[in-house]
């Protein structure tokens, strides 16, 4: 430990900073990192992670301050500049070519003119010296997001780099996926190689990091050895203050059915899309049952049809209330009580260029006609009605804006989010299907989130949520299915769910194979 | 024979500027950019390539400023739509009526002035050989030139690293750029390829298919060239299909007009346009490949955040 700190640092950045008009993404950074370390970058979002390590890729200029590699300070003007210094990066929101094989994907981030065939070869070999095997002439497209993420890796090997980058590379990761990653991590680090590993995941950095260095609003606020550092320490220095606990206590016996799903199934409408198959769900009054799954399974297609954005030819296929609903479309749903929160904030929950109060209109003007609607036939808005809603939708959730009704677009994430969210629960929905309800939302606002939608099932109403975040959903739910390859697994207690059970669900090990009892059964039993 | 012989020849002289025009717009939006105003480009292209062989007495040297033309007002395009990210829809559109306006003007005082025609391959023996003597060995350059473009481009575009960087920045530029290629460079090269290809196609038009100037010369051949590129999915063979198919039905009515068959001469004036449009929808029912072949960012402006 020692003497690997009298050494010159591999990087090092001295008071490091980047503008962004008036925020400072990035305010006076110092960071080193020794050669042969893996070096924690831990941060919310929004923290300036991302901002600071697309500066020393090159992807953005510095503000200010400077970048020391090997002691000398060094421009890294472009990511070509920071291959030929010796960084590899793998970016956390993938810089790939879907419509482009595996190997051409390869060669676009190489210099100079090697031939493809020579690039297949060399990537097939590296795939396997590191345990990450990949078809070369395969398209993008068709691929898993593991299988993604090993492009991206390798890609980064190809060129020998002295540091690799990972930027929350196990955000789209089972957990067995993400142990082999840690498995080529651990053989980077044998090899001499330094790794700066991005995350907020403080259970995976206590594992894997010999070092920690912790951002907050764009400041460094700690740098630390992780493993004598506790959860919550390490929690503090990344939040702030504590966060608040969801308390899921409270959760009644179920009550009543409310949504039927029963042998639903939905070809897949682009080439991208995935088929549901054979899809069976039943969730009563005051449950929350969350679906995990790792992204690209099906979750957004489900929704589509819990929705009624795509409508199934069965009417039968899906019961609300005990009514056929399968051919019904959003209106008709909502008008029945059910409200629906899509993944895509901008463009799909939210229209980005309206204001608060117009987008409230546009998703409840239906079911909320006496109280928004005016004139009749003619449909006039009452602004009066509509503001109070707007006003007291922001204040419930307390959403933080600059103007009383600003457009939706120009709020962060996270508000936007806590406003849609609070937008379908203030009609107190018997139904509330939520996609991802705090993907890139920081965490007082996820709590708050999720704590609403706990309130929400206390109050007896059904809560149906997609998520791909394993905290959040043992966080609220009151049972627990997978999806994996658009085929969903009987719903089991979370109580009884386990993260090493639901890996297996997530890799396609369906029926618990090992498992003497299958939970589901003990659950249907009471 | 030689009726056989002539008719291909006219439903390939038919085909000619349509394919320029197209394959020029292929690379364009492969890279990414819209530009619509292949129209005015190439009604540039027919001014400026009849004036200049009138003005030098060389047909050769119109036809390279025919060329230069539609580089030059198709980098207007690039640097609204580039530099300033302007709305490429938008630009394009105006693109299209800036050509036909400015070519007007340039071309006024060439109205009815007799043009001199590229003068066609010519090889004793060969072009004489009966019903493909002519076809082969006996055509204008700019068709010959518009076969090396289709099998240039095609070559380029699936076999070359250059291309593969193109075809990488019309499917995810974000990606590209973070990958340190200068995507705002390429698609300046890009675009001022296509306006190159829309010059030539006029070219053709006022040094080969009819050696004169006439307003709007065009006729709408640079919109039919924009649809082939969308119908053929972005792939230059099929652009060359769909081009010599809408010949051969625009050249097929006009033989069927003068026979005088009982069919209103209104449908078989639209039965060219309709011909292609069904046969390219068919051949691209495969949407996965079609989705693969889409440039993804097609349309989008790119603004890099640095």
């Amino acid at each position: 430990m020692n003497d690997r700190q009298n050494l010159i640092p591999l990087l090092e950045t001295k008071g490091l900073t980047k503008i962004f008009g008036s925020l400072r993404a990035c305010d006076g950074i110092d960071l080193a990192i020794a050669p042969g370390e893996v070096h924690a970058l831990l941060g919310e979002n929004g923290a300036g992670k991302s901002t600071l390590v697309k500066m020393l890729f090159g992807v953005l200029e510095p503000s200010g301050g400077e970048i020391l590699w090997k002691g000398r300070p060094v421009k890294i003007g472009s990511p070509g500049e920071a291959r030929a210094t010796g960084v590899g990066m793998v970016f956390q929101h993938f810089s790939l070519f879907e419509a482009l094989t595996v190997a051409e994907n390869i060669a676009l981030a190489l210099d100079g003119n090697v031939p493809i065939e020579r690039i297949s070869d060399e990537a097939r070999r590296l795939s396997v010296e590191y345990g990450l095997p990949l078809d070369p002439s395969a398209h993008v497209a068709d691929l898993s997001v593991g299988e993604r993420q090993r492009i991206e890796i390798v890609r980064a090997l190809l060129q020998n780099p002295e540091l690799i980058i990972l930027d929350e590379p196990t955000s789209v990761l089972t957990p067995q996926e993400a142990d082999k990653l840690f498995e080529t991590l651990a053989k980077l680090k044998a090899e001499g190689r330094s790794v700066l590993y991005i995350s907020h995941r403080l259970e995976e950095v206590q594992r894997i990091c010999d070092r920690a260095t912790v951002l907050r609003h764009g400041k460094v606020t700690g740098a630390c050895d992780p493993r004598k550092e506790t959860p919550s320490s390490l929690a503090r220095m990344m939040v702030g203050g504590e966060v608040a606990e969801i308390t899921g206590a409270g959760l009644g016996e179920p009550g009543e059915v409310l949504v039927e799903v029963a042998s639903l199934s939905a070809p897949a409408r682009t080439p991208f899309a995935v088929t549901l198959k054979d899809v069976d769900l039943t969730v009563r009054a005051g449950e929350v049952i969350a679906i995990a799954g790792v992204a690209g399974n099906g979750q957004s297609e489900l929704f589509d049809v819990l929705s009624g954005e795509v409508t199934v030819a069965n009417p039968e296929a899906i019961r609300i209330a005990g009514t056929p609903a399968g051919r019904l479309g959003i209106t008709a749903r909502r008008l029945m009580g059910c409200s629906f929160v899509p993944e895509e904030r901008h463009g799909h929950a939210a229209v980005p260029t309206m204001s608060l109060s117009g987008n409230l209109v546009l998703s409840r003007y239906a079911s909320d006609r006496k109280a928004f609607l005016t004139g009749g036939w003619l449909g006039l808005i009452n602004n009066g009605p509509v503001a109070a809603a707007t006003k007291r939708i922001s204040s419930a959730m307390d959403v933080r804006k600059s103007l009383v009704d600003p457009p939706a677009g120009s709020l962060s994430g996270g508000n936007l989010q806590k406003f849609i969210v609070g937008r379908e629960l203030d009609r107190q929905p018997r139904v509330l299907v939520v996609n991802q309800p705090t993907w890139g939302v920081d965490a007082g606002a996820a709590s708050r989130i999720r704590q609403a939608l706990v309130d929400l099932a206390k109050s007896g109403s059904a809560v149906i949520v997609i998520s791909q975040d394993l905290d959040e959903v043992f966080e609220i739910a009151s049972s627990i299915s997978v999806i994996n390859e658009g085929r969903l697994s009987k719903p089991e207690p979370a109580a009884t769910m386990t993260r090493e059970r639901i890996g297996l669900l997530m890799g396609g090990f369906h029926d618990g194979a090992g498992h003497g009892v299958d939970p589901a059964e003990a659950a249907h039993a009471h | 024979m030689d009726i056989a012989q002539n008719i291909l020849l006219t439903i390939m002289t038919a085909a000619t500027p349509l394919l320029i025009a197209a394959i020029g717009e292929l690379v364009v939006e492969r890279s990414g950019v819209l530009n619509l105003g292949v129209e005015g480009m190439m009604v540039i292209g027919a001014v400026c390539g009849f004036a200049a062989t009138l003005l030098t007495g060389s047909p050769w040297l119109g036809m390279l400023a025919a060329i230069v033309a539609g580089a030059l007002i198709s980098l207007l395009f690039g640097v609204l739509t580039l530099s300033l990210a302007a709305n490429q829809v938008a630009t394009g559109l105006s693109l299209t009526l800036l050509g036909l306006g400015l070519s007007g003007m340039i071309g006024e005082s060439f109205v009815g002035s007799a043009g001199i025609k590229l003068p066609s391959l010519s090889i004793p023996g060969l072009s004489e050989i009966p019903l493909v003597g002519r076809l082969v060995f006996g055509q204008d350059p700019i068709f010959y030139l518009s076969l090396l473009l289709t099998f240039g481009v095609a070559w380029f575009l699936f076999r070359t690293r250059a291309g593969l960087t193109l075809r990488a920045i019309g499917d995810n530029h974000a990606s590209a750029h973070a990958l340190g290629i200068d995507v705002i460079r390429i698609r300046y090269l890009a675009v001022m390829f296509g306006g190159a290809c829309a010059g030539l196609a006029g070219a053709h038009l006022s040094l080969v298919y009819t050696p004169q100037w006439v307003e709007n010369m065009t006729a709408g051949r640079g919109w039919i060239a924009l649809a082939l590129v969308v119908f053929a999915s972005w792939r230059p063979w099929r652009v060359l299909g769909g081009a010599y198919l809408f010949g051969a039905v625009s050249i097929g009515q006009l033989h069927a007009q003068a026979l005088g068959i009982g069919v209103p001469s209104q449908f078989l004036s639209a039965l060219p346009y309709l011909a292609t449009v069904v046969v390219l929808v068919i051949i691209s029912r495969d949407r996965r490949l079609t989705l693969m072949n889409t440039p993804a960012s097609l349309g989008q402006p790119f603004v890099p955040d640095r």
